[in-house]
């Protein structure tokens, strides 16, 4: 028989999951290892090698993580995935493949804030420099390009601002100039968005937020498509040119469309050390589970909870691409069909002190930096999450001194909605 | 058939029914991909019998290795081409002639005129795949690594 498409209910409970081969059990095992014994030295010398598959050392592989990668390299549609312990993690590993001193990418300035920082300032110690974009107009990213440039790094849906980058043309015009073209897809989830699908060569995940679901376990993913050609350019030497540490192996020529998936574990996280935990792996195993489930009732809550705050007096704008008059609706459409995220901000009249007074207020949101959760979370980022930023930064980020965050949860959206309303009736 | 895509039966058909594999183009330089797909089938129980004439006459991982598909003195089941598409065609008159059932071009290699002269002469063909990826896949192996199988089964994984 032909092989049959599986849906992705499907998938997100089986993928990468058959039934554990040594002892049939159903659920996926935490092989809480650090160590794995080798039947004799040439096997030892085969893996060292990378000649044949196999655990030495769960720095670099582990059997429960190994079943979170397959799962989330099929969700979103890709080849292969290298968890790890965060989603910076993840954005380090992923630049780490290809990145050098005097090296640059760009990336949309609608980011996390953290993101921000990271590729900002972090990445300037390792002399990598990142350029930022306004990404509601894609030919920025082509005005752009220079001959250093490697990638282009946007966010599928933009946290906290809810912004929906234009991934196809965005995908087109990293391939005219032969470059990497990397999504965080962190806000959207597989569900909601596959951005391989719209060209993307390599989605990036904080798995500790939809994934994961739960507020349980920190991670992070780096997807890889399989489909960019790193022989292309001499800009992906990495990958092309002999490796010294293992004895000139050339791992685009010997792996082909797995290199980036082998050369994340073998290298990456070899070097780097950023490992996913079994236990945070087991425990994001179990929540993708439910990530259809999850996804529609946080879209039904998030468009009821944004539908009411667009309505009240103290609140001046809402930016949820599922309201009518958003900007984003038509991207919305194309790219989110199944309805955009439960993350979304909201201006309040009141400014600054407004926001403080509404995250002091809340019964039954928390305030906490987080999004992704079964409960609902709220935050003020300009006195929280991006409070290093300059306020220009901060409203080019779509977190401006007014504007709240929300993460809509699972709860009944009436007490949802009836928690914000006495919130901010309050004085 | 089309060669675009392969059903998993058909290629689980393939592993399961051979047993000695000729590697045309096998290398004997351990860190070049050939010598990799060697060493691995190996352990999966296959002889695997390398064909290379700069290094005809040297061992291979064990196994003497001759200049020409026709050197070979045992049957062979399966011609496995680590050799460019333009080769393909000439691999594939050979291993007609020495009765091989199978020919099986790796990544990158394809060549759908050597494949319509391979199934008229009745053998089964496979292009642009890798034996060792194909097999670790199907076993659940390559998982490991973390790579998409794409095999969802609700079955205790066996052999192939």
């Amino acid at each position: 028989m032909a092989n049959r498409p599986f849906g992705f209910e499907t998938r997100a409970i089986h993928a990468g999951a058959t039934p554990d081969p040594a002892t049939g059990a159903r659920s996926t095992p935490i092989y809480q290892t650090t160590a794995y014994v080798f039947d004799d030295v040439d096997h030892a010398a085969s893996l060292f090698n990378l000649q044949t598959y196999g655990y030495i050392y769960s720095r670099l592989t582990n059997p429960t993580v190994a079943v979170l990668e397959e799962r989330i390299a099929n969700l979103e549609g890709g080849r292969g995935a290298i968890c790890v312990a965060s989603g910076h993690a993840a954005q380090l590993l992923a630049f780490f493949t290809f990145m050098e001193p005097g090296a640059s990418f760009l990336a949309s300035n609608r980011l996390y804030g953290g993101s921000l920082t990271q590729f900002g300032r972090t990445f300037a110690k390792f002399g990598w420099s990142a350029g930022f974009v306004d990404m509601r107009d894609p030919d920025n990213f082509r005005r752009a390009l220079t001959p250093e440039t490697r990638a282009i790094f946007v966010e599928s849906v933009a946290n906290p601002g809810g912004e929906i980058a234009d991934l196809e043309a965005i995908a087109r015009i990293a391939d005219e100039a032969g470059i990497l073209f990397i999504v965080d897809n962190t806000m959207a989830s597989p569900y909601l968005c596959r951005p391989i699908e719209w060209g993307a060569h390599m989605v990036v995940h904080s798995t500790t937020k939809f994934l994961g679901g739960h507020g349980n376990s920190m991670g992070g993913a780096v997807v890889d498509s399989g489909r960019f050609d790193w022989s292309k350019s001499p800009k992906y030497a990495t990958l092309t040119e002999p490796e010294p540490a293992y004895h000139g192996l050339r791992f685009h020529e010997t792996f082909g469309d797995l290199a980036m998936t082998v050369h994340g574990h073998a290298v990456g996280l070899r070097d780097l050390g950023p490992t996913m935990a079994p236990l945070n792996a087991f425990l994001t195993i179990t929540g993708i589970e439910t990530l259809p489930l999850r996804m529609e009732r946080h879209v039904a809550n998030a468009q009821a909870v944004a539908k009411f705050l667009a309505g009240h007096e103290a609140v001046s704008w809402v930016s949820h691409a599922g309201l009518p008059g958003s900007p984003f609706q038509a991207l919305a459409a194309k790219y989110l069909p199944k309805g955009v995220g439960p993350v979304f901000t909201f201006g309040l009249r009141g400014g600054y002190e407004a926001g403080v007074r509404l995250v002091e207020r809340v019964e039954l949101f928390s305030h906490l930096a987080n999004v992704g959760d079964t409960r609902s979370l709220i935050i003020h980022p300009a006195s929280t999450t991006h409070r290093q930023l300059t306020e220009e930064q901060q409203t080019a980020a779509g977190a401006g001194p007014e504007v709240v965050r929300l993460s809509v949860g699972l709860e009944t959206a009436a007490d949802l909605i009836e928690d914000l309303r006495q919130a901010l009736a309050a004085g | 058939m089309n060669h675009d895509s392969y059903d998993d039966a058909y290629l689980r058909g393939i592993l399961r029914s051979v047993h000695t594999i000729a590697m045309v183009g096998a290398s004997p330089h351990w860190n070049r991909p050939s010598y990799f797909v060697m060493k691995y089938l190996q352990t999966k129980g296959f002889r695997v019998i390398p064909v290379n004439p700069t290094a005809a006459g040297e061992t291979i991982l064990g196994e003497r290795c001759y200049a020409r598909l026709a050197d070979i003195p045992d049957p062979v089941d399966m011609v496995d081409v680590f050799r460019a598409s333009v080769h393909a065609p000439e691999i594939v008159e050979d291993a007609i002639r020495i009765g091989a059932k199978i020919v099986w071009m790796q990544i990158g290699v394809r060549s759908d005129e050597a494949a319509a002269r391979a199934e008229a002469a009745g053998l089964k063909v496979v292009m642009d795949r890798c034996p060792k990826i194909e097999y670790s896949r199907l076993v659940g192996e390559l998982g490991w690594s973390g790579v998409n199988t794409g095999v969802i089964s609700a079955r205790r994984r066996r052999a192939i």
